[in-house]
């Protein structure tokens, strides 16, 4: 086994931002507006840095797929303990149109390469929230898949994962090499150190376009059109049981 | 109000955070806001200081902003905390890195300093405060000094006062009158100072004595530890603001100092204390800095939301221009600030003069905007359930110590004024 974890990270708009729609419905701003790691994927990044310290692993690589602007998201994985990075360059309409499927071909491609034993990523990304990406990547790489792990132990060769589903927590067992995603409870992101973020300075991100890895970036999804969610509507004061039973009754909900 | 669909999804999946244990309180915002606006602390940095200052302000909001308002109320001196800081390398930011400092840079330290004072302006402070001192001990300490004190300065397994004001010399720093007699392989010392920041609760005090005749040139530096013998401590003061250190006045009665803890030579003293104020002076202005922008950013946010005669406080012009007045202040000082570290760290020959510039009018701008900014929350304003009256208190000493304003006017017009 190699020892080797691909992690990938995603550059998302700030989760403290606030969102606003395009003048012309195509999509939200992101000029000018505030990016940081995808919140799950930082949870993915704390626990291969985690394996990585407590020896059962050898090599955590960071990768991020996007325009020049991912490197800064790689820097924040090598600054919390991450050992190098992969930045695959995809920019302009390629970008926009980049969804989970595409994204999965790619860390596919390099999970392949990289001989990695392990994938771990976020259980979701916070901007389009599609809980997708790690099941592709499994399926793809024909992989077992633990998602929404709140809990994750190497044992001998195979992986004990405690899953966050509805009706409460599921522990299965899955033979290496796997794909892993994060859900919240997994751990608590450390920060990085001024050490760790100057050391991270040398750390090395190589540069891959996806024609290299083979991959076609091709959309198969078209967005036609974003909206603001609906404005709250002001509720109704009844006097009575009766009269609120009526009312959900003319509604349809009862 | 516009999406906020992915947060309330994961508020609907049971969690009560989403990473590092926050906790929404109201003023968390400022550190996590992230908008493209004009007032972003982060416009002109290299990547590296952007990461800097990320760490920074995600400790702020996680570490700090939630138990500011406490910490204050309760007079409580955060150690927990403050080494949780060391342990990211805020302990000795620009001590060197063989002494288990961070060796970063001026401008890097004000970045980190602005940032985290909007967590909590006091305990910032004193954290400047420690490394200043550690500082003064890795750059004018020899070998064996270095060795012994910064580590467990830098990691804050130890903590640092700066002892040079006394109850009779404040701005007359010079005419300090705590004695220091030699008597072979030891110092005496007899004498007080007063208002020292942590006196009491600190380990290492780095004190400015006389060793000799009247005058700067009379001044040494001693290192005196806590515990020994001769050394007192006054009662905690009762302070309008920085209530998260305490103040004592530290006695000296006959205290036996080695003279193996003097930094530097005799005569010196004077020298390293001015030198240690240069850096501690930006410091001290970039926690002006930190307050004034988590104030904008709160007056701003209570502009949006409060309303009177029919619309919001936003509309209305007077506050807008208010407000704009006080971001254009907040961004000169700034400006000023991270110019004059910059100075430092070249050590340019117009460094002390911008120093003393911008601790003058960041210091004093910053307190007028955070005092706007309380203004224009009206009356909730004056309540200790808003961060604003507190970013107001804390920072109005920020005018007084590490040299007065009036003092900041002195060094200006003598560079003025010399004839060269």
């Amino acid at each position: 086994m190699s020892g080797r974890v691909l992690v990938g990270v995603k550059r998302v708009i700030d989760y403290a931002v606030k969102i606003r729609v395009k003048p012309d419905n195509s999509g939200v701003v992101t000029d000018g507006v505030k990016h940081s790691m995808n919140p799950f994927c930082e949870i993915a990044v704390e626990e291969a840095v985690k394996l990585k310290e407590k020896k059962l692993i050898k090599e955590v690589v960071a990768v991020s797929c996007g325009p020049q602007q991912s490197q800064e998201t790689i820097r924040t994985a090598l600054a919390m303990g991450a050992d190098r990075g992969i930045h695959v360059e995809v920019t302009g309409k390629d970008y926009e149109n980049l969804g989970p499927l595409q994204v999965s071909k790619i860390l596919a491609a390099l999970a392949k390469k990289e001989d990695a034993q392990l994938v771990i990523l976020g259980k979701q990304a916070i901007d389009d929230d599609c809980n997708q990406t790690g099941q592709m990547t499994a399926a793809l790489l024909d992989w077992p898949q633990g998602t929404f792990a709140s809990e994750v132990a190497l044992e001998a060769d195979k992986i004990k994962v405690v899953r966050e589903i509805d009706g409460g927590l599921e522990t299965i067992k899955v033979n290496t090499p796997a794909v892993l995603t994060a859900d919240l409870r997994l751990n608590t992101p450390r920060y990085a150190t001024l050490p760790n973020i100057m050391k991270a300075k040398k750390k090395k991100i190589a540069n891959v376009k996806p024609a290299d890895l083979g991959v076609d970036l091709t959309s198969r999804l078209e967005v036609l059109r974003v909206e603001e969610p609906p404005q709250r509507q002001a509720g109704v004061k009844v006097e009575t049981v009766d009269d609120l039973v009526g009312k959900l009754k003319e509604a349809g909900r009862i | 109000m516009a999406t906020v669909g992915p947060l309330a999804r994961i508020a609907r999946l049971g969690c009560s955070h989403i990473c590092r244990n926050h906790r929404l309180i109201f003023n968390r915002n400022v550190q996590r806001r992230g908008i493209a606006s004009c007032i972003d602390p982060s416009y002109g940095l290299t990547d590296e200081q952007k990461e800097f200052q990320k760490v920074a302000f995600d400790f702020a909001a996680n570490e700090m902003a939630p138990h500011m308002a406490e910490w204050d109320q309760k007079e409580i001196f955060p150690v927990e905390t403050m080494r949780k800081a060391a342990q990211l390398g805020f302990g000795g930011i620009y001590v060197q890195p063989d002494v288990g400092g961070s060796g970063l840079s001026r401008l890097d330290t004000s970045i980190i300093f602005e940032a985290l004072s909007t967590g909590c302006v006091s305990t910032t402070a004193y954290i400047s405060i420690h490394n200043m001192c550690a500082w003064m001990i890795d750059t004018f300490g020899n070998t064996e000094q270095r060795e012994k004190f910064c580590p467990d300065l830098c990691s804050m397994e130890k903590f640092a006062s700066y002892c040079l004001t006394e109850p009779g010399s404040g701005s007359d720093a010079a005419s300090l009158l705590t004695s220091a007699q030699l008597k072979g392989d030891h110092y005496l010392l007899n004498g007080s100072k007063a208002f020292i920041s942590g006196g009491g609760d600190t380990d290492v005090y780095v004190v400015m004595c006389r060793t000799g005749g009247k005058g700067p040139k009379g001044i040494s530096c001693l290192v005196v530890e806590k515990g020994t013998p001769g050394l007192s401590f006054g009662k905690k003061e009762k302070k309008v603001g920085w209530n998260s250190q305490p103040t004592r006045a530290v006695i000296f009665e006959d205290c036996a100092v080695p003279v193996a803890n003097r930094l530097g030579v005799e005569g010196q003293g004077f020298n390293i204390a001015m030198k240690g104020l240069n850096g501690g002076r930006i410091n001290i202005a970039s926690c002006s800095l930190g307050a004034a922008h988590a104030s904008v950013q709160l007056a701003r946010d209570h502009l949006l939301v409060r309303k009177q005669f029919g619309e919001s406080l936003s509309n209305n012009q007077f506050l807008q221009f208010k407000l704009a007045e006080m971001a254009t202040k907040l961004v000169a000082s700034r400006l000023l600030v991270r110019e004059a570290a910059t100075a430092l760290q070249e050590n340019r020959a117009d460094a002390v003069t911008l120093c003393s510039m911008a601790k003058l009018f960041a210091t004093d701008e910053c307190f007028n905007v955070c005092n706007q900014a309380l203004q224009m929350h009206g009356g909730y304003g004056y309540l200790k359930d808003y961060a604003v009256q507190q970013f107001v208190r804390d920072i109005r000493v920020h005018q007084i110590l590490e040299g007065t304003n009036e003092v900041m006017r002195m060094i200006i017009s003598r560079n003025l004024l010399s004839e060269s």
